[in-house]
């Protein structure tokens, strides 16, 4: 029996060597397909970043390869990429859409994104004041509920420049 | 005995071409019927600058918003989103514009639609993005529109646009639909292609929907109505490419015609006015040798 199981072993082996190779290429192994875009500009296609941190309005949540798939909505705020090679870049978003898919693909799509760097700080404040001005003289609930967004967008912004 | 009375009335106007076709045309006429063609040829060039310009642009918004439409589409594939209805009421948004002149692009769009009502008209309302389509469904489908957006296709479209739009598509009832565009491929060439929307009840309905996690109908909504908005957009920059690509083949085929017409026009108009003069030197050699 012993004979046996020594003659079987190295046939085994031989076996399992010239199979081929079969890592489990699921595709999203610890790579993510990132892609954000705003109405104005492209910012990754398809790109393969660390993780993503996005402010949503189920509360803001770090996205790293293989989430679990899920639906949010942006609140605004920044979005923050932290590249593969460590770099880190953050965006500003005023609202939009995160989607993960079960391929570990991640799409943020924005009304309107431009980067924290370009953001002109009295600018910023400027739209904060007009939004607040807006509410103050608000006077059906539509228009009521439109300047509590533009206020709120506006003061992310000041946050964001600051 | 009606009828022959409306032959007899069209009758005469008809004898009078057919003899200014035979030759009686005068100097004066081909003058005028050239200084015309010029006139359309120049129009119909700067018309094709200007679209050449536009669609410089339009291309390369065109790149920017490619992603953002692929984005907006990806759940809707991923999560195998399907309609459960047996016999949905159906909504067709067609993207088109208010301007002419630019080939089959809004026609193509029309037709689509026009196949789609024909098989059942009875359950399907049309929304129509554009003038153009407006004017094309109206005649034959006045009954199935229910929403006109115009104004479209002057400057190239803003994400406002499509948020607009979206806004009042999305006080609609329907349970299924699709967006229907032009898709640009090339200067020369662009196909008809469709998106497809679906209703909250549908999605929540998707098979794998229960592998997304931590939903509620709330943010379900939400993203349907961003995500509409989003499509709106991205079928809306690739109709205003396709647009002003297709204008641009259109107006320079034009051109190259008027300058055919130009040249037929020029030679008739040397060869009669030779003829004129060759008769008058005729007239006056004959006249002076019967003194």
């Amino acid at each position: 029996m012993a004979a046996l199981a020594r003659s079987f072993r190295p046939a085994m082996r031989l076996l399992s060597s010239s199979r081929p190779v079969v890592t489990t290429k699921r595709g999203y192994a610890d790579e993510m397909s990132f892609t954000f875009a705003a109405a104005n500009q492209v910012y990754y296609v398809g790109a393969n970043v660390k993780q993503v941190d996005v402010p949503s309005f189920s509360g803001s949540f770090g996205i790293l390869p293989n989430h679990v798939p899920t639906l949010a909505v942006l609140k605004p705020g920044v979005v923050t990429v932290y590249e593969a090679d460590g770099s880190k870049k953050e965006v500003f978003v005023s609202s939009g859409t995160v989607t993960i898919n079960d391929d570990s693909s991640v799409q943020v799509l924005a009304e309107e994104a431009c980067l924290v760097d370009e953001l002109d700080r009295s600018a910023c404040q400027d739209v904060l004041s007009k939004a607040q001005s807006q509410l103050a003289s608000a006077s059906s609930a539509v228009e009521k509920a439109e300047a509590e967004i533009a206020v709120e967008v506006g003061q992310e912004l000041v946050r964001a420049a600051a | 005995m009606n009828n022959f009375g409306r032959i007899l009335a069209v009758a005469p106007p008809c004898a009078a071409q057919q003899q200014q076709a035979r030759g009686m045309a005068t100097l004066k006429a081909i003058s005028i019927r050239l200084k015309s063609v010029k006139n359309i040829q120049k129009i119909t060039q700067s018309m094709k600058m200007v679209s050449a310009a536009k669609y410089a642009r339009a291309e390369r918004d065109l790149k920017q918003a490619r992603p953002y439409g692929e984005g907006a589409t990806a759940f809707y594939d991923r999560a195998e989103v399907k309609s459960t209805e047996e016999k949905p009421s159906k909504l067709l948004i067609a993207v088109t514009s208010d301007r002419g002149l630019c080939g089959a692009v809004h026609s193509g769009v029309a037709r689509q639609i026009r196949n789609e009502l024909a098989i059942d008209d009875s359950n399907t309302k049309v929304v129509c993005i554009g003038d153009k389509s407006r004017s094309i469904l109206q005649r034959l489908y006045s009954k199935n529109l229910i929403l006109v957006a115009n104004e479209v296709g002057r400057k190239p479209p803003s994400f406002l646009d499509a948020a607009k739009v979206a806004d009042e598509i999305a006080k609609l009832d329907f349970q299924e639909g699709k967006i229907i565009y032009n898709k640009f491929k090339s200067v020369v060439s662009y196909q008809v292609s469709d998106l497809p929307l679906y209703s909250l009840d549908a999605v929540s309905k998707a098979p794998k929907i229960s592998t997304y996690d931590s939903l509620d109908d709330d943010v379900i909504k939400s993203y349907m109505e961003f995500s509409l908005a989003s499509m709106l957009y991205f079928a809306m920059k690739e109709g205003a490419c396709s647009e002003q690509s297709s204008r641009m083949t259109a107006m320079d085929n034009a051109s190259k015609n008027a300058g055919e017409m130009i040249e037929k026009l020029t030679l008739t108009f040397n060869r009669t006015r030779q003829a004129v003069i060759t008769r008058e030197l005729i007239e006056i050699i004959s006249g002076a040798s019967a003194l």
